[in-house]
């Protein structure tokens, strides 16, 4: 049975469908990603499965449990948590009221200073900023504390949003380091991104969505060297 | 749990620092009430007590409204409605308990009389005769943003306005009160639009400022407290604090309920400070007095807000010798500042941190 499984999702904007039977599934331990164009529903497939959207119709299961319908914060009890996309951060918080409050819904005192720990082992330059606001961060520290803050929730699965979104290239290759670094600890993770190289790189399995319909599903290495994905999402003829 | 590395152990305050920052604040806020009633109050006389009374009640109003304004970043400005509530609660506890008890609604004398616990208990009930209605406003701001929950505050304390003048009329002896039957008890007795007078005059400095200090106690614990941090974080981006789970549904009507209970006893306080109580009192005119405060002092700032309180009270009196140009001179500061310090006086801090003083919302977070 797979850590999450999709089952015909489909969800709408009032008149707009935007996924029409998206069906994929999250194997326990694998980084998993949704690669596609703008638009194609990458997103709002993720916004389904952390509870921020309703579906209209479809399934999601997480250990096997439907979890269609249910609130956010429940979610995250259960160990779902997101890194949504634009980072998300609370800018007028430090870095460390930010990753204090990522343990909001958690009372185990001594492992919540272990994961901080973690955290900011993970991210030494958040070690660096501890006490500095939010929002002085630059674009990369503050995707790395969107990243370490979800993490303080002690996710099994770690749902990412574009983690590379107006990024560096430097940057970038260093939260992709970090999310194998993660996943290698045990976490699993969704990954959604529009950095398609990175993403298949870096993942154990991929999906295509092409506008909300989900076209192709394979191993990332398959899918890496397939001629129709090197065409539309790598640029190479 | 591992022993703490030395180096933390100089990260801790002495017991000088301990008594000023912990110490000090106690102090002052248990003897203000004190100090004002039985020093300040008969020192200045009748008038600036008056003024100081009324200080007292728009800081109450002003930190409360900036838990939901300025905490949760929901934009509310039906306040006076809660206040209103509020008012005409506690005023219906003193005046008819006071007509029932004592036969008359004449003020006691002497330092907390029987009929100042009256006014207190008033207050209380007030309170949470405000938070019930708080709570029923509060649910429709789960859907609602911006502008249109402003829409649906605005017209909430319409509502209460017009429900207030249909009210049925005071009843001014005891006897007919006995006698009342359903025709002159429903709706209740509150005056309706000739308002409600004869209210006895127990708001004095000791009790506004007893319920300012507890306001200005309960605002802050909000701030800091670990759980307080789940308002700010609302504020700042919903999405991100659904996303490490927090229920915002939850946070956005607790913050609604605390703000209209303290908003109603600050109404409690308001109709015994020797006023006459008007259905007037919930219209808009006068939640905007307390937005402009909140927004002036910084939004989130309980501090800002308390002085914005402050000097917008006591500023049309300050002018009051340019008579007619008065409200032409508030109205231009307003504009100056919002021109010169848009996210108000202090934005979302707190005065001390200006002067060089960690934030003691910190400590939890300082540790690394």
């Amino acid at each position: 049975m797979a850590l999450l499984e999709i089952a015909k999702l489909n969800v709408h904007y009032g008149a707009i469908h935007a996924l029409h039977d998206v069906t994929l599934e999250v194997a326990d331990g694998q980084i998993v990603t949704l690669i596609g164009a703008n638009g194609a529903g990458k997103s709002t497939t993720l916004r389904s499965v952390s509870g921020l959207l309703r579906p209209t119709s479809g399934d999601i299961r997480f250990k096997g449990q439907s979890i269609v319908g249910r609130p956010p914060h429940e979610l995250v009890r259960m160990g779902i948590a997101q890194a949504p996309e634009g980072r998300g951060i609370f800018a007028n918080f430090t870095v460390a009221e930010n990753l204090d409050i990522g343990a909001y819904a958690r009372r185990d005192q001594a492992a919540i200073r272990a994961d901080r720990e973690r955290a900011l082992t993970l991210f030494p330059r958040l070690r660096e900023r501890i006490r500095q606001n939010a929002g002085t961060l630059s674009g990369g520290e503050q995707q790395m504390l969107a990243i370490a803050r979800a993490l303080m929730t002690r996710p099994q699965l770690l749902l990412l949003d574009e983690p590379s979104l107006g990024l560096a290239p430097q940057i970038v290759q260093t939260i992709f380091h970090i999310i194998r670094e993660i996943n290698a600890s045990g976490t699993t993770v969704l990954l959604v991104e529009q950095n398609a190289h990175m993403a298949l790189h870096t993942a154990h399995y991929a999906y295509v969505l092409e506008v909300g319909e989900v076209v192709m599903g394979d191993k990332a290495a398959v899918l890496a060297k397939s001629d129709a994905v090197r065409k539309a999402y790598l640029g190479v003829a | 749990m591992t022993p703490l590395p030395a180096a933390s152990l100089d990260l801790r305050p002495s017991w000088g620092e301990i008594a000023l920052r912990g110490g000090l604040p106690i102090l002052v806020s248990l003897a203000l009430p004190f100090l004002l009633h039985f020093v300040v109050g008969p020192a200045l006389g009748p008038y600036p007590t008056k003024l100081l009374v009324d200080v007292g009640i728009a800081i109450i109003l002003a930190v409360s409204l900036n838990i939901v304004n300025g905490f949760t970043g929901q934009f509310s400005i039906g306040h006076a409605g809660f206040m209103a509530i509020g008012a005409y609660t506690a005023a219906s506890v003193t005046y008819y308990g006071s007509m029932l008890i004592w036969e008359t609604a004449e003020r006691q004398a002497g330092f907390l009389p029987a009929g100042e616990w009256l006014l207190c208990g008033g207050c209380l009930v007030g309170g949470a005769v405000a938070a019930v209605f708080g709570y029923l406003v509060g649910l429709p701001s789960l859907r609602l943003r911006g502008d249109y929950l402003a829409i649906v505050t605005l017209g909430f304390g319409e509502i209460i306005r017009v429900l207030l003048q249909q009210t049925n009329s005071q009843l001014f002896s005891s006897d007919e009160i006995r006698e009342a039957g359903r025709r002159e008890l429903f709706p209740p007795p509150l005056g309706g639009a000739l308002g409600f007078s004869d209210i006895p005059k127990y708001g004095t400095l000791f009790w506004v400022f007893t319920f300012a200090v507890l306001t200005i106690w309960v605002s802050y614990r909000l701030k800091v407290s670990a759980a307080g941090r789940a308002y700010l974080s609302i504020r700042e981006d919903e999405v991100a604090a659904r996303s490490i789970g927090i229920d915002i549904t939850k946070y956005k009507v607790r913050a609604f309920v605390i703000a209209a209970f303290l908003a109603g006893i600050a109404g409690g306080l308001y109709a015994h400070s020797g006023v006459i109580l008007s259905p007037k009192d919930a219209g808009f005119q006068r939640s905007f007095d307390v937005v402009i405060m909140v927004v002036l002092g910084g939004m989130g700032s309980i501090s800002g807000t308390t002085l914005a309180a402050i000097i917008l009270t006591l500023l049309p009196e300050l002018l009051r010798d340019l008579q007619q140009y008065r409200l032409i001179i508030y109205a231009l500061v307003l504009i100056v500042m919002m021109i010169v310090r848009p996210q108000g006086l202090f934005g979302v801090h707190e005065i001390w941190e200006f002067f060089g003083h960690k934030r003691l919302g910190t400590r939890r977070g300082g540790r690394t």
